[in-house]
């Protein structure tokens, strides 16, 4: 369960709530009303006042590396180091064991992409391509909270669908699903609860206002 | 052997072939010839100037004055290696980054140098220590310019990729390895390509002035060994010191990376 707790991020007001496992939280909002900078907050990418748990373990007590492993963050363009995708699905950070390459080849066909694809230089791999491609980096290592920025943004419906029945499949194992999307379909068929970000006006303080 | 002093007029018969170019460029409407004339002047008239200068302090031998020059040396070296950013951190880091690691290994090489190498008595004989500092900071400078200037313009791009890294819980070092090699590699080939360079393709200035000054080529290339191992080492040092330092800026301990420190310069260059 990931608990939020008066979490200050960027221009947004504190903010409070709680995902419990196996659930979905969907973050909606217009454009620059702070979804991404609550996301990147949550995975402690960003300073950020206030609390965050999970299962009870505070923040502030784990170290950065580790919580960044259970609490993952997926940006909307996902960045990359590497050339080819391959080397990025072999590295584990910290000394860790890399996944099985059985296990990377399950999650590339489950979104519809092929073991070439890892191969392929990542400026010819179309950005849905990537996208999918980071979305199996990340759930690789079986991260318990997914913090996902317009994860189908650049997806076709099919392929969309494919992402969304690897979230559902992720949520039956306990996943909790942190959604930050404009696809209102994907977010009432995937999602138990909404958090409503309000437009952020110009100036630094104005009557932004968030709802559970 | 020694050295054959020139004259004025040994200096203008120099000058014929610049003064000849400098002809031409106007003949030919080049635009050149000023820009020439004014870097020729102020060549000379610096080089007057620290000549003079030296000439006082050698005659004074005082180590109040070795050291003052010494720090009008480092302050140059600093202010150079920050005005070639295009980047600032607040306060007073980026004057650290910039200073610090050339200010406590250039002093330490120079001592090495003096004290304990060539032993010259006293140990802080401005003959020795001045050029040695000034070779040492030089080089210390282009490199240290150079590492600091790719890995915060590394991070810049690379911004993405390293964040993409943090998220899946590599440490600010992981993250940022491929930009600190870069880095590393980027401060230390003006001094790396001078080393394998040298003896083949150039000549150090240092030996030619020995030479020409009647000094044993041998004994000569001794003192060339020793001040390019003195300076590869100073400003390999230099580079690591000030490339971790810039890292550690750009990141913080929850390894998060923080370039909304970065301050961008108002481009007055």
């Amino acid at each position: 369960m990931l608990r939020v707790a008066y979490l200050k991020a960027g221009p947004l007001p504190p903010l409070s709530f709680q995902v419990e496992n196996g659930t979905c939280l969907a973050v909606e909002g217009p454009s620059g009303s702070g979804k991404s900078s609550l996301l990147r907050a949550i995975a402690d990418l960003d300073p950020s006042s206030g609390q965050v748990f999970i299962d009870g373990a505070a923040r502030h007590e784990i170290d950065p590396q580790a919580w960044r492993r259970a609490v993952r963050y997926v940006a909307a363009e996902p960045g990359w180091w590497t050339d080819t995708p391959r080397p990025t699905f072999e590295t584990a950070f910290q000394g860790g064991a890399p996944a099985p390459a059985s296990k990377v080849l399950r999650l590339l066909h489950r979104l519809g992409l092929t073991e070439g694809q890892l191969d392929q230089s990542l400026q010819t791999l179309s950005t849905g391509e990537r996208q999918r491609l980071a979305l199996a980096r990340a759930v690789l290592d079986e991260p318990r909270v997914l913090l996902l920025d317009e994860p189908t943004a650049a997806l076709d419906a099919a392929t969309a669908a494919l992402v969304e029945e690897l979230l559902k499949y992720l949520m039956l194992s306990g996943l909790c699903l942190l959604l930050a999307s404009h696809d209102q379909g994907l977010i009432a068929r995937l999602s138990d609860a909404r958090l409503q970000l309000a437009k952020m006006p110009a100036p630094r303080h104005g009557p932004s206002r968030a709802v559970l | 052997m020694g050295y054959a002093p020139l004259s004025l007029t040994d200096l203008a018969v120099s000058s014929v072939l610049l003064v000849a170019s400098g002809a031409l460029s106007l003949a030919l409407r080049l635009g050149l010839a000023r820009n020439m004339a004014t870097a020729a002047l102020r060549m000379v008239l610096q080089l007057a100037v620290v000549a003079l200068l030296l000439k006082f302090i050698f005659e004074v031998d005082s180590p109040w004055w070795t050291a003052l020059l010494a720090a009008v040396m480092f302050i140059g070296a600093t202010y150079e290696t920050v005005s070639r950013q295009t980047w600032r951190l607040p306060g007073w880091q980026t004057w650290m980054l910039g200073a610090g690691p050339q200010f406590f290994i250039g002093l330490m090489t120079t001592l090495i140098a003096t004290a304990a190498v060539i032993g010259s008595d006293p140990w802080y004989a401005p003959r020795y220590v001045l050029p040695i500092l000034g070779m040492v900071l030089g080089n210390t400078l282009s490199g240290v310019s150079l590492v600091l200037d790719s890995i915060v313009d590394g991070a810049s791009r690379g911004r993405a990729g390293i964040e993409a890294q943090l998220a899946l819980g590599a440490s600010r070092f992981e993250a940022m390895s491929q930009v600190m090699r870069r880095g590393f590699t980027t401060g230390l080939m003006p001094i790396l390509s001078s080393m394998a360079a040298t003896g083949i393709v150039t000549l150090p200035g240092m030996m030619t002035g020995q030479i020409m000054a009647g000094v044993n080529p041998v004994d000569a290339a001794k003192y060339q060994v020793m001040i390019l191992l003195l300076i590869s080492g100073a400003t390999a040092l230099s580079v690591l010191v000030a490339g971790l330092g810039a890292v550690l800026l750009l990141t913080d301990e929850r390894h998060r990376l923080r370039l909304d420190r970065l301050l961008a310069r108002a481009t007055t260059q």
